[in-house]
């Protein structure tokens, strides 16, 4: 038997079939579509706005602005620059942001344990308000606590007063606010340091339980550094302290800080809204750990908390995590609702009013959008290094 | 050693504990199975009738139900104005659409369900019939009857560089102009012929890229004959519409748009090629990352600096556009998602049979991939739906916007007016989100049955 001749023929295939060729010529042509799509917008927009007479660049950001802003953190009048109307808007938003983000996760946390409950009560009632927050516009609830609840509260004249000289009507919530003389800043840093301190010493302690398994009892210290150390301070460097009541004057109140609507009702209607999400995130999460992990926890004798802290919440975390970041996103996107009521956030204060009234949209809405992508990502990275410590560690 | 006692037969089970069973256990285990629990039952049930009952009040049993203008409301400050409603309906479902060419949103409602509620029961039959006539006839259809249609386009490609007016003539017929039509011809088969010599180079066939480019200007003519014809129907400008037709206009318009680009995105991010990918990547991250509100002031103020003769882009047009760009990169992820959900051994096979991309694409990956993140997309519809509220910041009325605007009637100005408008409003958008988040559960159910059943045969 011979061996079978083996015909070696050499294909020649066209170097047009190459696949490398092919995908370098469509990422070729891509580029050269996107570099063709950029030229005529760049055409088309220089037309424009030279026909339009706008001008252009980022030197608009130095002009008086013109207008007063309702809530500033930072001081702010109509001599202010855009600049710092840009500073005001962007502050305002991270604050509403913030106080959203920690209101929704507490309500949301609290709503989606309560949707497991036992208790046939509590968990339909949490889940009516899930299906109801969920199924309704976010801007439509921003402008029923607005223009529903908020304005319908009495007038100045006959304001729900609560205790502490804490009053609410419909201009919002007047509160007492706390004068501090010469030396507040060197008695704020004492507190700074006492927390950082506190925090070095729980780490450090946490590091050595789970080395020895010894524990230590540190609250009196904690205690100690967060509360007397500072008022100690303050004792010491005799710094005046007084407060400045609202009083009500004529039809409205003078004196103290007043938390305007526009602010409650989008800080209500956030953490609300995102709550009904949270929810069902923390719902999904808690059912996602096997049953067989709280059993075997009470065999071993945990009772129900030391079960719930530390073998379902921490397993429930894991699934947890992820969506609950891109909820926070959203809450962050959200809050520019905030323009439709008035709430001078960014989008309001700069999209809107210096938009308004310099005409450059580009320049205007590029930064507007570039800062909301800066802030998603900024929370997307921190949300990540958090997951990762908490993720699974496979061994 | 024997044994003293073996059982033959099991032991009849004793009856349920008492605090189990019966009524008496049914509350029992649900109510009052712990002093906290009894707690947590009063608390709940209190603020069940702290809301519902003035709920109820209001919009039920206090409620005014006739009525010509704000008289009657005044009187019961404490129900609804039901009047106000009856009374702005046609404003609040059409906006100020023409009065005598309200057929025209009608039918458009009507072509839509009938198309639609098929197109959600799964065990209807003709499914891509189905899918292509509301994907595709629908969406043009609803254009011609909601704007009028009669275009008249007046330049092609080839009109752009020679003026044809003067060898076709100004011949028209049933609204089409000689000189686009000639225009279009001439341009499509010039187009085609170096399309074809470059494609020829990368060894297709002239047939084939002739057939390719026929289909491809075939189907251009058949989605621009019908919106340039003139069916005798007034032309509505947008800026007419509002209510409920625009707010749903927004949606379906956006999820019909977002289908296509979220397909090419996804796609796109699932390359091997690395530019391909980064460009993905970047436009899709780029709309995801910001909120709808600076895309609707894209849309508003910078589409039409971009764009020449941007100005004169009807408003409502410029948002759609907008919209489309927002959600194509939502759906983007969707879709992504179910690429991912397509098991590696189908490509592989696919590669196997000796299908190139777009055919392994096309036919095998696809379709499985869109099956599975159906529920994804109502999902993407449902915020989409709730979203297009916004559009009232950039002045396009909307239901809710139509709503706002109607408290202001002094006609009507009566102490409930307000709330009166916002149970309407909650209502509708309540209904509708509620429907579709129940629709997506089903079919996550639905999905969740057969794929449990794959994934166990596979384990």
């Amino acid at each position: 038997m011979t061996d079978l001749p083996v015909r070696r023929e050499k294909t020649r295939v066209n170097w047009i079939f190459h696949p490398r060729v092919r995908s370098v010529f469509i990422q070729l042509l891509l580029v050269a579509l996107v570099l063709l799509v950029a030229w005529f917008i760049y055409r088309t927009t220089s037309r424009n706005i030279a026909a339009q007479r706008i001008p252009i660049g980022f030197d608009f950001f130095w002009i008086e602005s013109g207008f007063s802003i309702s809530q500033a953190l930072i001081p702010f009048s109509e001599s202010n620059t855009y600049a710092r109307a840009f500073l005001v808007g962007l502050l305002n938003t991270l604050f509403v942001s913030a106080l959203g983000v920690v209101f929704a996760t507490i309500i949301g946390f609290l709503v989606g344990i309560g949707r497991l409950s036992n208790n046939w009560m509590i968990s339909r009632l949490c889940g009516t308000y899930v299906e109801v927050i969920r199924n309704l516009p976010l801007l439509f609830q921003i402008l029923f606590w607005y223009l529903a609840v908020l304005a319908a509260l009495p007038v100045p004249r006959q304001s729900i007063s609560l205790a502490g000289d804490v009053f609410i009507n419909n201009r919002g919530i007047m509160m007492p606010k706390p004068l501090f003389g010469e030396g507040i800043g060197i008695v704020a840093l004492v507190l700074a340091a006492g927390l950082l301190l506190s925090l070095i010493v729980a780490v450090t302690s946490r590091r050595y339980r789970i080395r020895t398994g010894r524990r230590i009892t540190l609250w009196p210290v904690y205690l100690l550094l967060i509360v007397p150390v500072p008022l100690a301070a303050f004792a010491y460097l005799g710094v005046s302290f007084d407060i400045d009541r609202p009083v009500l004057k004529g039809f409205n109140f003078n004196g103290g800080v007043r938390v305007i609507p526009e602010f409650l009702a989008l800080l209500i209607a956030l953490s609300t809204y995102t709550a009904g999400f949270i929810a069902e995130i923390v719902r999904a999460g808690v059912l996602a750990v096997p049953k067989g992990q709280s059993e075997a926890a009470s065999a071993l004798g945990l009772r129900r908390s030391p079960l719930l802290r530390l073998v379902v919440v921490p397993q429930a975390l894991r699934v947890i995590i992820p969506p609950l970041t891109s909820q926070y996103l959203n809450l962050i996107k959200n809050s520019s609702l905030a323009v439709s009521i008035g709430y001078p956030d960014l989008v309001s204060v700069f999209a809107g009013t210096t938009l308004n009234n310099t005409g450059q949209a580009i320049e205007i809405l590029g930064i507007t959008m570039l800062v909301y992508l800066v802030i998603s990502l900024i929370v997307s990275f921190g949300m990540n290094l958090y997951n990762r410590r908490i993720a699974l560690k496979e061994r | 050693m024997s044994i003293a006692f073996v059982r033959r037969e099991t032991l009849p089970p004793l009856p349920a504990p008492a605090s189990q069973a019966g009524v008496y256990g049914f509350f029992h285990a649900r109510f009052f199975a712990s002093p906290r629990d009894i707690a947590m039952s009063v608390i709940g049930l209190a603020a069940l009738v702290l809301i519902a009952a003035p709920l109820l009040r209001f919009l039920v049993i206090d409620a005014v139900w006739t009525g010509a203008n704000r008289d009657a409301c005044v009187a019961v400050p404490t129900g609804a104005c039901w009047p106000f409603v009856v009374a702005k309906f046609n404003q609040f479902i059409y906006g100020f659409y023409p009065h005598d060419e309200l057929w025209r949103p009608n039918l458009v409602f009507l072509l839509g369900l009938l198309l639609l509620v098929p197109l959600l029961i799964p065990s209807m039959p003709w499914k891509r019939l189905n899918a292509a006539l509301f994907l595709g006839i629908y969406p043009v259809l609803g254009f011609v009857l909601l704007t009028g249609g009669n275009l008249d386009p007046q330049r092609f490609v080839l009109g752009r560089f020679v003026d044809l007016a003067p060898y076709t003539g100004d011949h028209r017929l049933f609204g089409f102009r000689a000189t686009f039509w000639a225009d279009y011809a001439i341009s499509a088969l010039l187009l085609t012929l170096p399309i074809a010599l470059i494609a020829r180079l990368f060894g297709t066939r002239f047939s084939t890229s002739f057939k390719a480019m026929a289909a491809f200007f075939i189907a251009l003519a058949i989605v621009i004959l019908p919106v340039d014809a003139d069916f005798g129907l007034r032309w509505v400008e947008t800026r007419e519409w509002g209510g409920l037709l625009v707010t749903l206009v927004v949606a379906v318009t956006g999820i019909v748009a977002a289908l296509p680009i979220g397909i090419a995105l996804a796609l796109g991010r699932r390359s091997e090629m690395r530019l391909v990918r980064w460009a993905s990547i970047a436009f899709i991250e780029f709309w995801r990352g910001v909120p709808l509100i600076t895309v609707l002031f894209f849309a508003t103020y910078m589409l039409p600096l971009f764009l020449p003769g941007g100005a004169s882009i009807e408003r409502l047009v410029r948002a759609l556009i907008g919209v489309a760009l927002f959600s194509g990169a939502y759906m983007a992820e969707v879709v992504r998602g179910g690429l991912q959900a397509v098991p590696k051994h189908q490509y592989e096979s696919a590669a196997a049979l000796g299908l190139g991309y777009w055919k392994t694409m096309g036919l095998i990956v696809l379709p499985q991939a869109l099956t599975k993140v159906i529920p994804g997309i109502v999902n993407n519809f449902i915020g989409l739906f709730k979203d297009t509220t916004l559009v009232q910041i950039v002045a396009i009325l909307d239901l809710l916007g139509q709503i706002r605007s109607a408290f202001s009637d002094p006609n009507w100005a009566s102490p409930t007016t307000l709330y009166t408008g916002f149970a309407f409003a909650g209502l509708i958008y309540f209904a509708f989100c509620f429907a579709m988040s129940r629709y997506s559960l089903f079919l996550e159910r639905r999905a969740g049955s057969s794929a449990l059943r794959v994934e166990g045969a596979m384990r």
